[in-house]
């Protein structure tokens, strides 16, 4: 046998064969939406939804405005409660226990399940106390503590390299794409399960918009990432997984290699080849 | 002709852009099959000035499958096509590679028969213009599958494929008997065989194309699998 043919023999067919992008259906759950509908008064925003999102992995909703994406979103951590017209039918299973139930504290739910939205909402504070807020309300006040804990968002953020000299300085003084990493540091500072990401790029120019993104995929590590963005080739970047949605309904959901390459229905293909339906 | 698959984008540029490239991988195709067809005529006939003209012709494939290239990959870049699209411009990136290649099989064809156009036994070309009217077949119907963008024709075009390997086989048999007969025909029937081999690639393209084509229409990877898998494959709806 020849070196070449011995080389050929070595190769190892599954990391070849792992690129497909398939679902090797070793996915645990982590969130599981249950015939979800919701209303604002009158108004039907979603017709009765059905998905799971694995553990560990990133789900795009993608979709065109006013599709209800955002307010799924939305609903994943309650957020729709301060919407008084809002109510809601169905549950939301986050590791299998339903968050809508009577007995959820909220507040707590809201630790399990962080939340960026487009606008990054830094606090006028330091940069240091924008990260260490959240265990701060906790009662937490021990300077060692508080000190790696900011340390390790910041680092966990990719922020920690540029900011480590300017803790102290305001974070409103940080650029727009600095100041949305701070408030993802902020949210994982005090580790929740979920992070949920509305629109969390589309402010940013494209450079900070691909570090958020390079971000979410160190992210996915340690957290279920879900994300609602308007910018299909980053939900095509980015997700594992990708759900497409229209008028209030759930149209398809698959891998995100599959969906964008072969989607199952017409209604998708039309809307991410960019045609009329 | 069918353009549903094609148009309809909100972006009239986009329709605009994709129809030229499939115009383009239309006209090459046409200009291939006019190679096929010429190149036979020229061994059979020993007409060298046609040979010359298929040669020639041959540089108008490359060029344009150069342009289709550059458009393709032009697209990919600023466009970002997903599913269908996408699907298109991959398969035309690989389909006109198909092309070109039976472009330079009819050269090659041509450049034989200008080298045995002077030779003193000539042999019977009843079975290689048998085998060349199949092969043309093949691959006139693959690009009108592609032109049509269907897949009915496909399982057809792919089957015909053995009918063109067992022709090579006999005519092979054939030209090792006349080897075996008398050395000093060697050189000319290898000329032979060259043709023959050309082709029995020629096929080979056209089934290449039906497989892409089965990717473009129905996102499914059918190379490398067999003749009734490729027909369960294509028959199933999507």
């Amino acid at each position: 046998m020849s070196t070449q043919q011995v080389r050929t023999h070595a190769i190892d067919m599954s990391s070849v064969l792992r690129n497909k992008g398939s679902d090797n259906g070793q996915n645990e759950t982590c969130i599981k939406v249950e015939n979800l509908n919701l209303f604002y008064g009158e108004k039907q925003a979603l017709h009765n939804i059905n998905l799971e999102m694995p553990k560990k992995k990133v789900t795009a909703y993608i979709g065109p405005s006013g599709c209800g994406k955002s307010t799924l979103l939305r609903c994943i951590n309650r957020m729709n409660d301060l919407v008084d017209s809002a109510r809601i039918e169905g549950q939301i299973l986050l590791d299998g226990e339903n968050i809508y139930d009577k007995s959820v504290n909220v507040a707590a739910l809201r630790r399990r399940v962080g939340m960026v939205f487009q606008k990054p909402n830094p606090f006028p504070k330091s940069i240091f106390e924008n990260v260490a807020y959240g265990l701060r309300i906790q009662g937490i006040n021990d300077k060692r503590i508080l000190e790696e804990t900011v340390e390790n968002s910041l680092r966990g953020a990719a922020l920690w390299d540029e900011m480590k000299d300017r803790l102290n300085d305001n974070a409103l003084g940080m650029s727009g794409g600095q100041q949305q990493r701070l408030v993802i540091a902020r949210a994982i500072a005090i580790e929740p399960e979920v992070l949920l990401l509305d629109e969390p790029a589309s402010a940013l120019d494209p450079i900070s918009t691909l570090k958020i993104e390079e971000l979410i995929n160190e992210l996915k590590e340690k957290y279920t990432i879900v994300i609602v963005t308007h910018n299909m080739q980053q939900a095509a970047r980015v997700s594992d997984y990708t759900a497409f949605m229209y008028m209030g309904e759930l149209i398809e959901m698959g891998t995100t290699s599959e969906l964008f390459t072969n989607p199952e229905k017409k209604q998708t293909e039309d809307y991410i080849t960019g045609r009329y339906g | 002709m069918d353009n549903s698959k094609i148009g309809h984008h909100i972006s009239e540029q986009f329709n605009k852009e994709l129809e030229d490239i499939r115009n383009k991988v239309l006209m090459m195709g046409g200009l291939v099959e006019r190679q096929i067809e010429q190149a036979i005529e020229a061994y059979t006939t020993g007409n060298m000035e046609l040979a010359e003209q298929v040669i020639k012709q041959d540089n108008d494939v490359d060029l344009l499958e150069v342009a289709i290239d550059q458009e393709c990959t032009q697209i990919l870049a600023l466009r970002q096509p997903t599913a269908f699209d996408l699907r298109l411009l991959i398969t035309v990136i690989k389909i006109i590679h198909e092309i070109e290649r039976v472009g330079d099989k009819a050269e090659r064809i041509a450049e034989m028969a200008i080298k045995l156009a002077n030779a003193e036994i000539k042999m019977s070309h009843h079975e290689l213009e048998h085998m060349a009217q199949l092969v043309k077949g093949m691959m006139h119907d693959a690009l009108d599958s592609f032109a049509r963008m269907t897949l009915d024709e496909v399982p057809a075009i792919t089957a015909l494929d053995v009918n063109v390997d067992r022709e090579y086989d006999s005519i092979l048999r054939q030209l090792i008997t006349r080897m075996m007969e008398d050395p000093r025909n060697i050189t000319r029937t290898l000329d032979v065989l060259w043709t023959v081999r050309a082709l029995e690639r020629i096929g080979d393209h056209a089934c290449y194309i039906c497989e892409h084509l089965v990717y473009m229409i129905k996102g499914e990877d059918v190379r490398h699998l067999s003749q009734e898998e490729l027909e369960k494959r294509v028959r199933i709806p999507r």
